[in-house]
């Protein structure tokens, strides 16, 4: 039983880090900036990096032979668990950028938290992960910075994306029971304690911006039940299309 | 508003003890974006720990027409180097 | 990345005969050019359109495998495709400024490419149409690409040789990637094997292409060849290639869609060499000029990324200002 939360509950993680990672890389060849493109792909590489690492320690823990891949491509939209704030579409490059920060803003406290996992190799990944958040949150918050305090235009758009994405932010602090139990036992962060830190992220970039996080009266949950967006099931008609067209084939 | 970016001249330090060395160029409209954008294009493969960008425009130059006056006049100042003078073997190394 | 030989270069130049003796000595020495020496105005301008069609060729090349970014069979396929995708965005990066030191913007370049006005390698006008496409592609056009890069380190334009050493470097993982793709495939069923001999099929002559024309119609190389901006020619080029990839073909069990290819012990001054049926060139212009299958949507794409993004450059423009007068109000008070 405790094996199988903890393997739920990496899980939660690991697709949270893969489908941000497929949406990051819808962008490559068509950022606005040359050097854009060249950073959207290394926030990229770094989230697919975590993924990997998470979905082979899930994999490990399960111990039923599965690869990271057979996890990652051969499962449907009702078993995907991500947030839902990680499968919704890029928008223009307001959306794509609050999207990075409202995540990055959540996962490098809880990397931090995650330093003192139970497990050795939750340990290493957050070692990693957590100085790859901090850069996703410092990129992704200047461009927050000027798009917001930038035109006319750009801050209508910045004002449109945090209306839009605002809705899926409660879901970050949320706890599933697979969650729970992997906190309990000392695996895995709580996710319920880290909305100060989110707050204290944000806060001064979203000040600077001149933007304000709407309160969300009804906040939109369910990624981690299975419950997604229409969304996630494109992502995954396509991620998943070679792994389903052929099935046992190796590549 | 025209549309280009300033550009940038991007340094790096491969290591401490180095000194850092120039590397290329980068389009940012300001110089935290241009350091982030010279972290994302020039250090993707553990090139480097620290970066300089300094914007293009700064950049004075000597000019190339005048090379003849600016460093020729160097070239027959021999005894700045320490092979111009003779000191004997038994002396040893010096 | 991704060079092939320079369309429509135009070497003319009118200085007179002392200064461009001069400058030739400086070339037959193996000095290297600066962006401020003197340097006659046809080296300059074949520079200028070389190096930026060498860009555009890398910007517009994230198109063709960035189309499979988000279909990558596995987590490894996908990372390595995001990194290799990248690195020619990358690449395309280094060559602008490369040729910004010629005195021409990067947003002039950009123009030119959205009007059509510039060329790019004519590779990229071709569909990835199947996963073995990506591995083709790192086979055969990085491949290729290589052949042609390797003696640009060399070349005399200084920021070009050294853009082109770092792209070399990073570089060295494309084809590699490329071809354990194909291997891989090879190796797997007969319906990825398929997949694989298609994918040649369609990629090997318009990897041949990429070279450009042959010599004997290919005008103004000669003047690059003196300039030192090119070191050998489109044929010497494509020789070999086709030596070092016909064997590695083999390797994988697949067939050169060629009927005419044997091998000529006659070929590279009497140490053998394949010889090829003839190229379709009138492919070849077509394409170049525009009425290849995805010509159009590349620029389109092209385009559509720059204009779409306008808003998000003025931005930060727009604050970039904003935070230089609040800074200038402030030392005022």
């Amino acid at each position: 039983m405790r094996d199988e939360s903890l393997f739920n509950a990496l899980i939660e993680l690991a697709d949270d880090h893969s489908i941000l990672c497929h949406r990051l890389g819808e962008w490559c060849g068509h950022a606005p900036i040359l050097e854009e493109d060249l950073a959207l792909t290394n926030m990229a590489l770094d989230l697919i990096g975590t993924a990997r690492g998470l979905y082979a320690r899930a994999a490990e823990i399960e111990g039923r032979g599965r690869s990271e891949d057979d996890l990652a491509y051969l499962r449907n939209e009702r078993q995907f668990r991500n947030l839902i704030l990680v499968e919704r579409p890029n928008g223009d490059f307001a959306h794509t950028m609050i999207r990075q920060l409202f995540f990055a803003a959540f996962m490098e406290p809880y990397w931090q938290a995650a330093l003192e996992s139970r497990d050795e190799t939750v340990r290493g990944i957050a070692g990693k992960a957590v100085k790859e958040m901090s850069y996703h949150i410092r990129h992704a918050g200047e461009w927050v910075i000027r798009l917001g305090d930038g035109t006319e235009e750009s801050a209508t758009r910045a004002k449109a994306a945090m209306e839009a994405l605002h809705i899926y932010v409660d879901e970050l602090f949320h706890s599933s029971p697979a969650a729970a139990a992997a906190a309990g036992i000392g695996m895995l962060p709580d996710r319920r304690g880290l909305r100060a830190a989110w707050n204290g992220i944000t806060a001064p970039i979203l000040a600077r911006a001149g933007l304000e996080l709407p309160q969300a009266a009804n906040p939109q949950t369910g990624g981690r039940a299975g419950l997604h967006t229409e969304d996630l099931g494109h992502i995954l008609c396509e991620m998943q299309y070679l792994q389903r067209a052929y099935p046992g084939a190796t590549w | 508003m025209t549309d280009e970016m300033p550009l940038w001249e991007v340094f790096i330090r491969p290591r401490n003890g180095l000194a850092h060395k120039h590397v290329g160029s980068v389009h940012a409209a300001d110089a935290t974006l241009a350091l982030d954008a010279a972290r994302d294009v020039y250090t993707r493969r553990g090139e480097g720990n620290s970066i300089w960008v300094v914007p293009s425009a700064a950049i004075t130059a000597s000019d190339p027409e005048h090379a003849d006056e600016t460093f020729d006049p160097t070239a027959d100042k021999i005894y700045r180097h320490p092979t111009f003078y003779e000191i004997p073997e038994d002396v040893g190394h010096m | 990345m991704y060079s092939q030989g320079l369309i429509g270069a135009d070497g003319r130049t009118e200085e007179d005969e002392t200064f461009l003796e001069a400058f030739q000595k400086r070339i037959d020495a193996e000095e290297k050019i600066e962006p401020k020496d003197a340097m006659p105005e046809g080296y300059r301008r074949t520079l200028i359109r070389q190096i930026g069609q060498h860009a555009h060729s890398e910007i517009v090349g994230m198109l063709p495998e960035g189309n499979w970014i988000t279909r990558a069979p596995t987590l490894k396929r996908k990372a390595a495709l995001l990194a290799k995708v990248q690195d020619e965005g990358g690449h395309g990066l280094y060559l602008y400024a490369a040729a910004e030191t010629l005195g021409v913007s990067r947003a002039q370049m950009t123009e030119e490419l959205h009007s059509g006005k510039a060329k790019y390698s004519s590779i990229f006008n071709y569909p990835t149409l199947s996963w073995a496409d990506i591995g083709a592609i790192g086979w055969l056009v990085d491949g290729a690409a290589i052949m042609n890069q390797i003696p640009l380190c060399r070349c005399s334009f200084g920021p070009y040789a050294r853009a082109m050493i770092r792209i070399c470097k990073e570089e060295s993982f494309h084809q590699r990637q490329g071809y354990e793709i194909m291997l891989t495939l090879c190796r797997g069923t007969p319906e990825q094997k398929e997949m694989a001999q298609d994918a040649l099929n369609r990629f090997w002559w318009p990897a041949l292409m990429m070279f450009g024309p042959h010599d004997k119609d290919s005008a103004h190389s000669e003047q690059s060849m003196k300039w030192k901006i090119k070191r050998f020619s489109n044929d010497q080029l494509r020789q070999k290639f086709i030596d070092a990839t016909v064997p590695q073909a083999e390797y994988l069990g697949l067939s050169v869609p060629d009927p005419e290819l044997h091998w000529d012990p006659e070929l590279n001054d009497g140490k053998g060499g394949y010889r090829h049926g003839p190229i379709d060139w009138d492919e070849f212009w077509r394409v170049v000029k525009g009425d290849g299958a995805m010509n159009r949507d590349r620029i389109n794409a092209r385009r559509r990324a720059w204009e779409e993004g306008a808003w998000v450059r003025e931005a930060a423009l727009a604050h970039a200002e904003k935070q230089r007068s609040r800074a200038a109000k402030l030392a005022a008070e």
